[in-house]
């Protein structure tokens, strides 16, 4: 079984959001960039499934400028067996659907993840792109996947509860918890990763569908109303008359 | 030209994102001087689907095949592409939920149009340009995103704009067959398991929202936020460390790294507000927090708070919407 699993590099979770003056960017400044943490889980359940198999390989894929790289470095640490980055500054999801979909044609992979989106782009669209361009189904968001030959079963979160589906592959799933336990580099790990392959490879395709004209962050709260502990019943009065939300 | 607009159904009535969604559709039809179709996928009744031009749906197609009432995101992309080039539709407008997001994004390479998941606001058409707000950055910003092409995708996020409601205003249903076969359902689930709801209100799309943190102690007593959610008629939800260690279901789980909710009221209690629980909660309307460290981050992102112990607190609480009630 051959293992695509495509990570992006996002703002570490405690980051606070800042741009640049325009707005137009974020603003990269002091923040450490990590795994977007639902990768972490199609990165860790493509080792545990290649492992129970006994045979096959992870390839992880990024799209990325090369800054990108020690993120990368740190996926073949975790365990994957080498790697590919996309030169490029990922512009949208569909530019980034179109270099996965490229590399996953030219080196026939049977089992394509990645997170269920990024945490910094919010866009929960790949899976769906990829899957499309390849003509090949997509699971999305899958919170638990096995694999028995050519066959998955999977389970995918649906609003209020989950379904059960079954698919050949190939197939693109997009994970979440609580697929696995997310795995972490140990010292051996570092060590080999070193060595792994980490192929760089030219962007293809068509240029990106949407653009970003501004950013922006949320309004500013007025401040907190507190009501004290003994009249706690008070604020059921103030939702009801004031904030007129119950 | 015209606007195609998705419709969720589940047990025969149209969900409420999905009302949502309607009125979008119809007031995005307004602007580009259009009119506003549905697809209704999940299976609905015929007088649930009129009643969508309360929202300013002007006709309904249905197609009538029993295996689209489950999500086969093959089958519904065939489906909503071939209305939507029946429609020459220029817009299509869905749910951003685990069902609309999904086809919207094989859609818009099916179709060659742009897409933006996540929206919360109306479209901007002036400049001639098409600009759409969405969310970014876990809810912690916002980007304003220029769609390009002839053909448009936008995802909605629920809670974000108002249903709209014309008392009285039918939709014409249209019987719609997309020739669909078995190959078009090979991703169709083989089974659908529900969950267990507390007081029966679906956490994605709740109005209203109790939510406890690992302030609570243990799971024994969650019966404390059950009691307060089922007297005003919210849903439950939990922290990230509450669902870790299984005192409650991971599908209760809100934050960057959980699911995102925008209710019109959360309320906190002993949750002490990390960055990343803010994320996925920081769009609802209005934050209650009830924590005994006045210190707790959680205040200053919130709208009223108490200092004090939840397990105080919180039944007094219970009483008050009783009273009221
Ligand atoms: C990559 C990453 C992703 C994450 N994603 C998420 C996520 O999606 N969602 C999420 O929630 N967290 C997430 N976290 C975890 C987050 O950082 C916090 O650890 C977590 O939100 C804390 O949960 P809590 O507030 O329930 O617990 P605590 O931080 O332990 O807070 C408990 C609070 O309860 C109060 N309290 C205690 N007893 C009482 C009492 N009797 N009465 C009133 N108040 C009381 C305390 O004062 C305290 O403020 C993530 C962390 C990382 C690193």
């Amino acid at each position: 079984m051959k293992f695509l699993v495509c990570i992006s590099n996002v703002p570490d979770t405690t980051t606070k959001i800042a741009f640049t003056p325009d707005n137009k960017e974020f603003n990269k400044a002091g923040v450490q960039f990590v795994i977007n943490p639902w990768d972490e889980y199609a990165l860790t359940r493509a080792i545990e499934l290649k492992e129970a198999a006994g045979s096959g390989t992870v390839t992880v894929l990024n799209v990325g400028e090369a800054d990108t790289e020690p993120n990368i470095r740190k996926a073949l640490a975790i365990g994957a067996d080498d790697a590919i980055r996309v030169n490029a500054a990922p512009q949208d999801a569909y530019f980034v659907a179109e270099q996965i979909a490229a590399v996953a044609k030219e080196g026939g992979y049977d089992v394509i993840l990645m997170g269920k989106e990024s945490i910094d782009y919010n866009g929960f669209q790949v899976h769906g792109m990829v899957g499309e361009m390849l003509g090949i189904p997509t699971v999305a968001p899958a919170m638990k996947l096995d694999l028995s030959g050519n066959t998955a079963t999977l389970e995918r979160e649906i609003e209020g509860g989950k379904e059960i589906v079954t698919v050949n592959t190939p197939f693109v799933a997009s994970c979440q918890q609580p697929m696995c336990e997310p795995r972490i580099p140990n010292m051996r790990g570092i060590m080999t990763a070193r060595t792994k392959p980490l192929k760089v490879i030219p962007p293809v395709g068509e240029p990106a569908r949407t653009t970003v004209a501004e950013y922006a962050l949320p309004p500013k709260k007025q401040g907190v109303k507190l009501i004290p502990a003994e009249n706690a019943g008070d604020l059921i009065k103030l939702l009801r008359n004031e904030a007129k939300v119950i | 030209m015209s606007v195609l607009v998705v419709v969720e159904c589940a047990e025969g009535e149209v969900k409420k994102s999905s009302l949502e969604v309607a009125s979008y559709g119809a007031q995005v039809a307004a602007q580009l001087g259009t009119t506003a179709t549905a697809i209704a996928v999940g299976g609905a009744t015929e007088a649930n689907l009129a009643s969508l031009g309360e929202q300013g749906i002007t006709k309904v197609l249905y197609d009538a095949e029993p295996r689209l009432k489950e999500f086969s995101n093959n089958a519904y992309t065939k489906l909503i592409a071939t209305a939507a080039e029946q429609e020459q539709a220029t817009i299509i407008v869905l749910a951003n939920s685990n069902i609309g997001a999904a086809v919207g994004s094989r859609l818009s390479v099916r179709l060659k149009a742009s897409l933006a998941t996540n929206v919360v606001e109306l479209p901007k058409t002036d400049g001639g340009q098409f600009v759409v707000k969405r969310g970014a950055f876990s809810g912690k910003a916002f980007s304003n995103v220029v769609l390009s092409g002839d053909r448009k995708i936008i995802a909605v996020k629920k809670n974000s704009t108002e249903a709209r409601h014309e008392a009285g205003k039918i939709a014409e249903v249209v019987s719609f067959s997309a020739q669909l076969s078995d190959a078009d359902f090979a991703d169709a689930p083989t089974k659908v398991v529900m969950q267990e709801q507390a007081g029966g209100v679906l956490l994605p799309e709740a109005e209203l929202v109790v939510s406890g943190g690992r302030g609570m102690k243990g799971p024994e007593n969650w019966g404390l936020i059950e009691d307060l959610a089922k007297a005003l008629g919210a849903a439950t939800a939990c922290s990230k460390p509450v669902s870790d260690v299984d005192w409650r279901p991971h599908h209760e789980h809100v934050g960057q790294t959980g699911i995102t909710v925008s209710p019109n009221l959360y309320i906190a209690c002993g949750i002490s507000g990390a960055i990343q629980h803010l994320a996925g909660v920081n769009s609802s309307k209005v934050i209650v927090v009830i924590n005994k460290d006045p210190e707790a981050p959680f205040f200053k992102a919130a709208d009223y708070g108490i200092v004090g112990d939840v397990f105080e607190v919180l039944p007094k609480l219970t009483a008050a919407v009783k009273e009221l009630n």
